[in-house]
This record gives structure tokens, C-alpha cells and sequence, in this order.
């Protein structure tokens, strides 16, 4: 153990946390707002209840990628394989383990352990990458509320789903973010 | 199908660095001609060409080879294959050779890298002024930092990590030890980009780029070419009592992509590729790990050298980090690995870097290593991966003439 664990804390204890919140993209470069626009109309989908009202409130938040549901209790959404299982995060044509054509959609648990990371102190601000794996479902992810050093983070540790703001875009469109936070 | 060996008959590489006065051309040329040179033939017996170059994947490198070396109208497979593009161009020679097409196949692999940032999807630009999802995720943004990362120090960083979560045993200063391994071997490569040996605390302390990997431990972008010329068994037998004796038997020669596993699609799974391709390799070659003399593996980063001693089975499931406290990998060990210096010190010119991995453990086993010689090398496994995934493994053996 001679050489003291350094490097990371040097860099990262600098730059503090922030870690998650990346450049949340100047949400309002205001300027010539083009009205509302495409985005819009994605979020609204499955949102049982509460139609006409919901739809109109959802229509101003965009989730960060497609398998990320928003709602009251958000949660990330797989195509799981109803032969074999397997679960994906994109679009799929096939199964890539058993070549099965019927998916359906599956929640993926919201709690889960850190399997794997990496603190990635090259870029604008460091952060830690992590693979978590929610109940059998592993998922790539940044962890967040976690200071992105080595003594703040293991493996094995208990993380939990949480989402957060990215800000809003020219049309007035939040964009909602995920990451796991430490439970 | 022993009458069915192939045999590396000649092999050059050039030497790893900066090389801002040559062109691909000018470096593939170089390696090209210096192997058939070594090989003692010429173009005109040449009757295919496997050859790579990732980042020029669709400039026609090997007809613009052709146009500088030799023309003769024999086919070019131009192929791009990530980290195993060069594994990739040997193995088309060699397919075309054992199908019979033809009895003396060429690979060359070559890259221009010098300089070139971090590899693997960084950013994607500037952001519009809207949020608008694009791609097989719909991502609205960048998904960099905020869907962990891509960027291959970040990969490969939690590849030997997620072993340690596995098995257990691993350690920021293990990994900062398996990069001091092999920037000291380097210091006996003259080929290699970097010949500096680091202390360990200098490794721990230098600037970290993703944890655990500080830049000593990860490979360097630089420029370089190799070649190899190979033959089929009936054509060596027509060849000088020098040239036999010279040659190298390809003992094994696979590659392999990775099959599903969970998780596979999430973190790349660099585990499953590499063992199946290491199992096949053994078993082709009627060989197995105890036999190895010495191992090139894809040490694109401290961490990625641990699992691979696990992957290539020159441990036992699970003892990868035991495996490396014995000292067995280094030069005097029992098992020594990448006696070149590696990637972390050698250098990582993608295209190139899969043959040569092969050329070192040949050298090896002609005896032409030079200091870095490992005495009495009879047999040699060399291995690369590319993120993808590819794997491409070949076992090679001393020639018994
Ligand atoms: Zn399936």
C-alpha cells in the first residue's frame, strides 16, 4: 500500500459533486422559441388514468430516453422476451438469445446493487458510471448523490432509481433524467 | 488435419510511435515488404491479401498497398473488425489458404493514431434547442455521464471491476501493478512506443482517467503496421531447409464473437468471447494452458489484462489476482505475459496490433526476440479483442524441423 489512493480525489474532490446533473444544456436558450414541437407528443402514452388532464401535464416533460416511464412512481421499462425471458432496453426485430419475435413490456425493479464502475474523471465534470443490477435486470447507469470518489462509492453497495430535472428546452419541455442514487 | 497446418513463413512489424512522416502506405509498405523479405518470396507468389485498417476501413488501404508493392491482380479483403481488425485481415489468409484458393496468403494490419483523443462515443455534439429523442434509445441528449459512460477506459475500467465484484481480490494498486509489469518489460522491446519504466506509486499518482485506470494503464493511440506472409504445409515442404526451419506452425487460429448473456448488451461481456475462443484454440491445437511458453494478451487497460488471465485459463476460475501476486505473468515468472510491454507500453495501433501480438510470440519462437528473448520458447498463445465484440485467438509452435 505504499502509494497513497490518490489521483482520483485530487481531480474529483475539486470539482465536487455535481456529478449527475450534466451540462444540463442551457435549458432555456430562449430565443426564438419556435413554438412547441415534436418532442411533445411522445411522453403523453401510458398514462391510464386521468386522461385529458395528465396528457396535458406529461406534455411538458420528455423522459431522457424511451425506456425511462415517467408518472408518479417512475420506472425503466425493458422488452422482455416471452420465450426466454431476456430483457433489452431498444427496439427489437428478435430476441438475441433465443431469436423469439414476442416481447412484452416489463418493469424493470427500481432497487438494485452495484455490480461494476468506473469513475470517469476525463471531461467536463467527473462522474461515476456504474452497472447496477435491479433484481436480475442489469442496467447502465450514473449513480447520483454520490460523491464521485473511490472512498464513496463500493461495489455491492445498495442503489435505488431516482430521476431528476435536465432542465427545459426552447419549447418549455423539461427533459427528465434517471440515475441511482445510494439507498 | 495435420497435413493441413498452416505456417507463419515471414513476419515484420514496424516499430510502434509517432511516425507524423509517413502515410498508411509508406508504414503498411514498410511492414509488407520487410515480412517478404523475412519470408524470402515475392509479391508474385503472394495469391490473397487479408488486410486491415479500422479507421480507414473504406479507403481501399490494401489495393493502395497493392499499388505501392506490387500489382498482380490477386483478390484484397479490406476488413475492419474494432480492436481485432488486424486478427481479422490473418485470419482471411489463412481461411483462403487452408480452403485451397491459394498457397501463400498475406495479412497486414496498420494505423494512424498518434494523437488521436479517447476512442469510444463520447459526446454527441451540440445539443438542438429542443429536446429531441433520436437514436435506439430516443435519447433526447448526449447519453454520456448520464447513462455512465463509453468512453473505453470507462468500459474496461468496469470490466476488471465487476471481476472484482465476482471473485473479489482486485484492487486499485493490483491493477496499477499489472501496468508496472508491463511498462518494465517494455524497456527491453525496442518496438514498443514507450520503454519507460514506472514506479508504482508513479502510476498510482499519475493522472486518472477512469477509475482505476490512470494513463500509464491505459494503451496509447499511436501509428504502426504489421505483416505477416503464410503458407499452406504442401508449400513449405517446396521451400529451402532455411525457410522450414524458420517458420512457425500455426498450431490454432480462432475467432469468435460473444454469445448472449445477460447484461452483454448493458456492459460489454469481454469474458465469454475470449474463454470460448481460448477453449477452441486449446482444443484445435491438441494443447492446453500448461504448455504455453509465454502469452500476448489485449491489455487495452491494466484492468482488462486481469480477467483475460482468467479468460485464456492460465488460472483457475475465479484466481486471477492470486494468479498475478505470484509473479507468475511477469518475465521470470511461470507464465510470462506480454513480455512486449503490452499495449499499455508497445502501443495500440488498432489495425496493426492483431498481428502484432502474433509476430512477438513468433519471434519468440524463432529465438529472433532479441534482450527480451523468453529462452527456449516452444509454444505461444497470442490474443486480441475488439469491443463489439471479436476475439480473435492463435497458438503457435516452435517448427519441429
Ligand atoms: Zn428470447
Amino acid at each position: 500500500m505504499a502509494a497513497k489512493k490518490k489521483a482520483p480525489a485530487k481531480k474529483a474532490a475539486a470539482k465536487k459533486a455535481a456529478a449527475n446533473k450534466a451540462p444540463a444544456k442551457k435549458a432555456a436558450a430562449k430565443k426564438k422559441a419556435p413554438a412547441k414541437k415534436a418532442p411533445a407528443k411522445k411522453t403523453a402514452a401510458k398514462k391510464a388514468p386521468a386522461k385529458k388532464v395528465a396528457a396535458k401535464k406529461s406534455a411538458k416533460q420528455i423522459p431522457f430516453v424511451d425506456y425511462l416511464v415517467l408518472g408518479d412512481r417512475p420506472y425503466l421499462r425493458a422488452q422482455e422476451c416471452k420465450n426466454c425471458g431476456a430483457r433489452f432496453f431498444d427496439r427489437r426485430n428478435a430476441c438475441a438469445s433465443c431469436f423469439g419475435t414476442d416481447f412484452k413490456n416489463a418493469r424493470v425493479k427500481s432497487a438494485g446493487i452495484v455490480t461494476s464502475y468506473s469513475i470517469v474523471t476525463v471531461g467536463p465534470q467527473p462522474f461515476v458510471s456504474a452497472i447496477v443490477d435491479c433484481g436480475g435486470t442489469s442496467v447502465r447507469c450514473t449513480l447520483v448523490g454520490v460523491e464521485p470518489t473511490p472512498d464513496h462509492v463500493s461495489l455491492g453497495m445498495k442503489v435505488k432509481l431516482t430521476t431528476y430535472s435536465m432542465g427545459k428546452d426552447a419549447a418549455g419541455v423539461e427533459a427528465i433524467g434517471f440515475g441511482f442514487a445510494p439507498a | 488435419m495435420a497435413s493441413e497446418d498452416i505456417w507463419i513463413l515471414g513476419s515484420n512489424m514496424t516499430k510502434f510511435g509517432k511516425h507524423p512522416d509517413e502515410d498508411l502506405v509508406d508504414l503498411a509498405s514498410e511492414a509488407a515488404m520487410a515480412a517478404l523479405a523475412d519470408a524470402g518470396i515475392s509479391m508474385a507468389e503472394v495469391g490473397i491479401m487479408g488486410v486491415g485498417s479500422l479507421m480507414n476501413a473504406s479507403a481501399g488501404i490494401g489495393q493502395q498497398l497493392q499499388k505501392q508493392i506490387g500489382q498482380t491482380g490477386i483478390p484484397v479483403y479490406n476488413v475492419a473488425n474494432a480492436c481485432a481488425t488486424g486478427a481479422t485481415a490473418l485470419r482471411v489468409a489463412i481461411m483462403a489458404v487452408k480452403a485451397g484458393e491459394t498457397d501463400v496468403g498475406m495479412a497486414v494490419g496498420v494505423e494512424k493514431l498518434a494523437g488521436a483523443g479517447l476512442l469510444g462515443q463520447a459526446g454527441r455534439g451540440a445539443a438542438s434547442d429542443t429536446w429531441e429523442p433520436s437514436g435506439r434509445f430516443g435519447a433526447v441528449g448526449s447519453t454520456e455521464g448520464r447513462i455512465g459512460t463509453g468512453i473505453m477506459p470507462g468500459v474496461f475500467a468496469q470490466v476488471g471491476m465487476e471481476y472484482g465484484h465476482k471473485y473479489g481480490g482486485t484492487s486499485f494498486e493490483l491493477f496499477a501493478k499489472i501496468s508496472e509489469k508491463n511498462h518494465a518489460h517494455s524497456t527491453l522491446n525496442p518496438l514498443a512506443a514507450y520503454q519507460k519504466r514506472f514506479t508504482l506509486d508513479e502510476i498510482m499518482n499519475d493522472v486518472m482517467i477512469a477509475y482505476p485506470n490512470t494513463r500509464p494503464m491505459c494503451s496509447g493511440n499511436c501509428d504502426g503496421a504489421a505483416a505477416m506472409i503464410v503458407v499452406s504445409d504442401a508449400k513449405l515442404k517446396t521451400l529451402s531447409k532455411r525457410q522450414q526451419k524458420h517458420a512457425v506452425k500455426i498450431s490454432a487460429s480462432v475467432l469468435t464473437t460473444d454469445p448472449y448473456q445477460e447484461a452483454c448488451q448493458v456492459l460489454p461481456d469481454v469474458n465469454t468471447l475470449t474463454r470460448n475462443a481460448a477453449k477452441q484454440a486449446y482444443e484445435q491445437a491438441g494443447i492446453g494452458p500448461e504448455d504455453l511458453d509465454l502469452v500476448e494478451l489485449h491489455d487495452c487497460f491494466a484492468t482488462a489484462e486481469l480477467v483475460h488471465y482468467d479468460n485464456l485459463m492460465l488460472c483457475e476460475e475465479g484466481g486471477a489476482a492470486d494468479f498475478f501476486e505470484s509473479g507468475a505473468p511477469w518475465r521470470d515468472g511461470s507464465m510470462p505475459v506480454n513480455v512486449s510491454g503490452g499495449l499499455q507500453s508497445k502501443g495500440h495501433p488498432i489495425g496493426a496490433t492483431g498481428i502484432a501480438n502474433i509476430h512477438e510470440v513468433a519471434m519468440h519462437l524463432r529465438g529472433d526476440a532479441g534482450d527480451r528473448q523468453i529462452k527456449g520458447a516452444k509454444v505461444g498463445m497470442a490474443h486480441v479483442i475488439g469491443l463489439g465484440s471479436a476475439c480473435g485467438v492463435h497458438i503457435l509452435e516452435k517448427s519441429a524441423a
